[in-house]
């Protein structure tokens, strides 16, 4: 897959088991030098507040890898009770499937360098 | 007037039995003919009560029961625990309090996931936490 680390969730996970995901992911991104990593949780039927901790701390921890997290495949009815939980999964990018969300992955990857130089004149509290 | 139907009793000790007991509701819900949203709803529900349970305390029992009022059919989970009980549960009951580790939406979350719920508890004694969601609820 290149640059990217793809994962995909295919049992329905205990706490264990998604803390040892936790783990194992992030010694991979470190390991491989991926640049982007796709999680799909397209045969996932629940998500709940653990779960999605996980989901969003793994974004987290790869970020400070250096890389970029999308999680892909979401069933619609774990989107709605997600939310009805109170969960919003800010800060995870989602895809639809994986195809867009390589896509997805790629266009991050390849602009961060870009917004990056632009962010900085803005910021610049002396730049008047 | 909420009539039970059939009872099931799941012992809960361990983090794989959080599986288990989501495929035992799954099994019921799918036999009353419950939509997938709301069974999603219920599971997640489930699975969030189930964990308090077995993190504060210490494990305990999950009564799984059909129940029916008039034409509505629904599932009742009543999870039952020897823990050392909730001292304020209003406060408990809040988004975003914890006294673990969590984000602190099991309870209020799953309160807003099903249609009836009920917790009692008595410090020192245990915890009682009834949800109900009807079928087409």
């Amino acid at each position: 897959m290149g640059n990217f680390l793809l994962v995909t969730i295919q049992v329905d996970l205990y706490d264990r088991l998604a803390l040892n995901l936790e783990a194992d992911l992030v010694q991979m991104v470190n390991k491989t030098g991926a640049k982007g990593v796709l999680i799909d949780i397209s045969a996932v039927s629940i998500v709940d507040s653990f779960m999605g901790r996980i989901i969003g701390n793994i974004a987290s921890m790869s970020k400070i890898l250096d890389a970029e997290t999308v999680v892909v495949g979401m069933q619609p009815a774990v989107a709605i009770t997600l939310i009805e939980l109170g969960l919003p999964l800010k800060g995870v990018q989602t895809a639809l499937n994986v195809e867009r969300g390589m896509d997805l992955l790629k266009t991050m990857i390849d602009e961060s360098p870009i917004e990056d130089e632009q962010e900085y004149p803005e910021d610049d509290p002396f730049a008047q | 007037m909420i009539l039970s139907l059939s009872k099931d009793n799941i012992e809960v000790v361990r983090e794989q039995d959080v599986v288990l007991l989501r495929n035992r509701v799954k099994e019921v819900a799918v036999k009353i003919k419950m939509g997938l949203l709301n069974q999603t709803k219920l599971i997640t529900a489930a699975s969030e009560l189930v964990r308090n349970m077995l993190r504060y305390g210490n494990g305990g029992t999950c009564l799984i029961e059909v129940v029916s009022r008039g034409r509505d059919n629904g599932v009742r989970l009543t999870f039952s625990d020897q823990g050392p009980g909730i001292a304020d549960i209003g406060q408990a009951m809040r988004d975003g309090f914890s006294t673990g580790k969590s984000l602190g939406l099991g309870l209020p979350g799953s309160k807003r996931l099903v249609n009836e719920f009920d917790i009692k508890s008595k410090v020192g004694e245990g915890t009682t936490v009834m949800i109900l969601k009807w079928a087409n609820g």
